[in-house]
């Protein structure tokens, strides 16, 4: 099979353009005919199924929250970058473009990078109309910064939560067609089957969480908008229901997963305090705008941090990377965080943190303004650590927070299957192999407000999709299977908690599929992965039955998907050879340390084929083409 | 340290099953772990007995997806002012004590098993004109109408909301007026929320009586265990406006 990204001809600036009048419309009179599914309730699900159902069509939305207004998205904290040049800095499409690619590592498809550039100015609109409280300034006009290591100040935020924010307003206009009638709400529903007839995408099997009855919805087009899969590691920034299982058993239905290697650690997170924990917390990256990084030189100097004079502390990212100090993108500051550990420089009780220190910017700018600026994350780190970084350096140290990778979609955001559309953080298609801070935001909703609603109405309006019922033999096929598959993990009866085996595929992907892989640590991993899959399904313990509410049977069947696609991320990891973004391959690196990309072998999109579980799935390349930005090394020196 | 804390915990099967209080110790509680990761470590040694685990909703773990709600020793959210419960860390209790926990308790708020809440009356009370009736497409410049900063942080402060619903857990009424009023305050404080200023408070308030929710008899105990410090001006604030709207039809 060819992939076809269906990117459309002509400069790049108008291959948007000319898509939308190319597209295929579908008349007013006609929408309410046509069902449309959506799974997940985040930003992009949300806002898919919000306009979609402005527009009348009949949409039927899903979700694991007992309300939309629940789905991780709520939790960014940071902001969202857009392309209005509000601060008369130099800021355009195109440099919002040129710095995305950039940022990708020269792994993200420039066309609908450029798309979303283009439409980033109409979130922000549409999001202010709505009511979103942006940060505003004095005169009564939106405020913005600069964030991730941008040299442009085109970031909108609402204090430290904005993703919260913005998915109110996403939730706020969906609850009004749910109100209107045209959307239909599923909460506490998992997906646990995508239904194929004759080729499409035609709906889905779910689990009622509550009730426990499997439920069959047909459609004419599927929207999984279902997130990331950040938390096969466990430990991660994540939300601890989030989980790949709507995207793996799609993919297990054809959809083909790309470039699952490419995840991004985030470098500053409060570290891990013991085996209790359950996740990690993020602290904004705001904070690097005036916290400086440091370790002290001498490896292993365990006075408090007061005691170590100037000469013998290491600002490493100002020494490194002095044009970008504190503020080169995450991938690198996470790899510096990490070598410098690994050194014996690290600190705190487990040697696996590094300081973040503003004590030079409370000395500048005084007490009041650091308050001012991040009184809610010095609050929050207080908190969880009992540490007051008023008074000592924070500590922080990296932990996974984003994936890049995700089922594959065209230029429509169709994936491999017809009429199966992916969404948000769950498909792979615009942030390369690193994104940049406030650009998760800015997706997932230009995919739900302003993509979706144009490539669902071509594709409704260009194919025939005869009406199938949920009685159909591919709906009771995929029913009993689902239904197989809970009662096998139910019938184990083992030994071992999920919990155990979650911790346990985490260590594994951690070590060895985590900051900095090697050929020998992913041939082990894949062995390791196939093991614990083995052994979960001869001693896991899952409590309860199958007819109640029971989170632990929803939590078995996530991580069941997990032991299998944990495979899968380490091989698309040892396919990789070469280091780009958040994919650093050890044998793969300049003299000095810095990723060294294999533009000549591996500048294509991995999109793999399902082959069964254990089997070698197939390999397919996108061949990607630098049109507009010519792909050089990375530098923030 | 470790220490030792016996539990007192809401066990009920399911929405129609009568409940209980039942006993568990939980050995082994680091101080740096949270209220839910210590009973994460009860749920795991209870699997490892062949006991039903005890279910409760939780999700972001970092106080703001509204998922996680216990009453912890009779206090929506637990001891910590300004905090959900999944930022409570057990360096709050001492060794020894003994720690009860319930669900938010509500007419509108079913209890589905042990811990579990159904708040969907809170969807609903947002269905019925807690947004602002525009379609994608038709937004003017984000810049095209000013906002005083003051407005849009009074806004913001408003916004913040997680619909948790601790301040129905805590009124003795089980009113939900400081949820509704803060969605009205928000949208009815902004220009873009202006048109349908009258017609969203009637709707919402209607909708919130409907679902059973009681009335308002300013105790303020709802301000004081709003994870996020909504203030009650805003109920003040909603039953102005709904005065106004209601005697302008």
């Amino acid at each position: 099979m060819t992939l076809d990204s269906r990117v459309p001809g002509g400069p790049i600036a108008e291959k948007w353009d000319r898509r939308k009048f190319e597209n295929k419309l579908v008349n007013p009179a006609n929408r309410r005919k046509y069902e449309i599914i959506v799974v997940g309730t985040g930003l992009a699900g949300a806002s898919a199924a919000a306009s979609l159902g402005e527009l009348g069509y009949k949409v039927k939305l899903f979700g694991i929250h007992d309300s939309p207004r629940r789905a991780h998205s709520i939790a960014a904290q940071g902001g969202i970058n857009a392309a209005k040049n509000y601060r008369n800095d130099g800021d355009s499409i195109y440099r919002l473009f040129y710095d995305t690619v950039k940022g990708g590592d020269y792994r993200a498809r420039e066309a609908n990078v450029y798309r979303l550039a283009q439409v980033s100015v109409d979130i922000i609109d549409q999001c202010v109309a709505q009511g979103v409280p942006f940060a505003r300034e004095y005169g009564g006009l939106l405020d913005n910064r600069s964030f991730g290591g941008a040299q442009v100040s085109r970031t909108f935020y609402a204090r430290g939560q904005t993703g919260q924010q913005l998915l109110l307003g996403a939730y706020q206009s969906l609850m009004r067609q749910v109100d209107a009638g045209t959307v239909d709400l599923y909460p506490r529903r998992e997906m646990l089957d995508l239904v194929v007839v004759g080729g499409q995408a035609r709906g889905i099997v779910c689990r009622h969480l509550v009730t426990g009855e499997l439920e069959s919805h047909a459609g004419q087009a599927v929207l999984l908008c279902s997130g990331g899969y950040g938390t096969v590691f466990y430990l991660s920034t994540n939300a601890v229901n989030s989980n790949v299982t709507a995207a793996w058993r799609a993919h297990k239905r054809g959809a083909f997963f790309a470039n699952p290697c490419f995840t991004q650690i985030h470098p500053t997170c409060i570290p891990v305090s013991g085996d209790h924990q359950s996740k990690l917390t993020l602290m904004s990256e705001s904070l690097r705008n005036d916290g400086r990084v440091w370790v002290p030189k001498a490896p292993g100097d365990k006075r408090p941090p007061a005691q170590i004079p100037d000469a013998d502390r290491d600002y490493y990212l100002e020494r490194r990377y002095p044009s970008f100090g504190n503020l080169v993108p995450r991938d690198v500051a996470s790899r510096a965080a990490k070598a410098v550990c690994d050194e014996g420089r690290g600190v705190g009780e487990t040697g696996l943190s590094v300081y973040l220190d503003f004590a030079d910017a409370i000395r500048r700018l005084g007490a009041d303004t650091i308050t001012a600026r991040y009184g809610n994350l010095f609050d929050m780190y207080k908190r969880i650590t009992d540490e007051d970084p008023y008074q000592v350096p924070m500590r922080i140290y990296p932990a996974v927070h984003y994936t890049m990778g995700g089922l594959w979609v065209d230029y429509t955001l169709l994936s491999t299957i017809p009429g199966l559309f992916v969404l948000g953080e769950a498909n792979f298609s615009d942030h390369g192999a690193n994104r940049l801070g406030a650009s998760a935001l800015m997706q997932g909703l230009a995919d739900g407000y302003f993509v979706a609603p144009y490539t669902v109405a071509n594709y409704l309006g260009g194919t025939a999709t005869p009406p199938v019922s949920p009685e159909h033999d591919a709906f009771k096929e995929a029913r009993a299977a689902s239904q197989a598959r809970i009662d096998q993990v139910l019938a184990v009866k083992g030994s071992r908690t999920i919990r155990q085996f979650h911790r346990a595929i985490g260590a594994i992907c951690w070590d060895y599929v985590g900051m900095s892989r090697n050929e020998e640590g992913l041939q082990k991993a894949v062995t390791e992965i196939r093991r614990l899959r083995e052994a979960f399904w001869q001693d896991v313990s899952v409590p309860g039955d199958r007819n109640n509410l029971n989170p632990a049977l929803d939590y078995a069947g996530r991580v069941a998907d997990y032991l299998e696609f944990a495979e899968l991320l380490a091989l698309d990891a040892l396919e990789r050879r070469e280091s780009c973004g958040g994919h650093f391959r050890e044998e793969f690196q300049t003299p000095d340390g810095e990723a060294l990309r294999r533009d000549d072998q591996f500048s294509y999109v991995a999109a793999w084929e399902f082959q069964g579980v254990g089997a070698r799935p197939a390999l397919h390349k996108e061949p990607l083409v630098f049109e507009e930005v010519h792909p050089s090394q990375r530098s923030y020196k | 340290m470790a220490m030792t804390v016996t539990l007192k915990v809401w066990r009920q099967a399911g929405p129609a099953a009568p409940g209980r209080l039942e006993t568990y110790t939980a050995t082994n509680v680091h101080p740096d772990m949270s209220f839910l990761e210590m009973l994460d470590v009860v749920n795991e040694d209870l699997i490892r007995a062949g006991q039903d685990p005890i279910a409760f909703d939780s999700d972001c773990r970092e106080g703001i997806c509204g998922s996680c709600g216990l009453v912890i020793n009779g206090i929506p959210h637990g001891p910590d002012a300004g905090a959900t419960t999944c930022q409570v860390h057990m360096r709050r209790f001492r060794n020894g004590d003994t720690i009860t926990i319930e669900p938010f308790r509500a007419r509108a708020f079913p209890v589905l098993k042990d811990l579990v809440v159904d708040r969907g009356a809170f969807d609903r009370i947002i269905a019925a004109g807690g947004y602002v009736s525009m379609n994608v497409g038709g937004a003017p410049d984000a810049n095209a109408v000013p906002i005083p900063k003051d407005v849009a942080d009074r806004a913001m402060d408003n916004a913040q909301c997680i619909g948790c619903g601790a301040c129905v857990a805590v009124c003795k009424n089980a009113a939900a007026h400081l949820f509704t009023s803060a969605k009205i305050a928000h949208l009815g404080l902004l220009p873009q929320g202006e048109a349908e200023r009258g017609r969203r408070v009637v709707q919402m308030v209607e909708q919130m009586d409907a679902e059973g929710f009681g009335s308002c008899s300013n105790e303020g105990e709802c301000e004081a265990v709003c994870p996020k410090q909504i203030s009650i001006a805003s109920i003040a604030r909603m039953n102005r406006d709904y005065l106004k709207a209601a005697l302008g039809k």
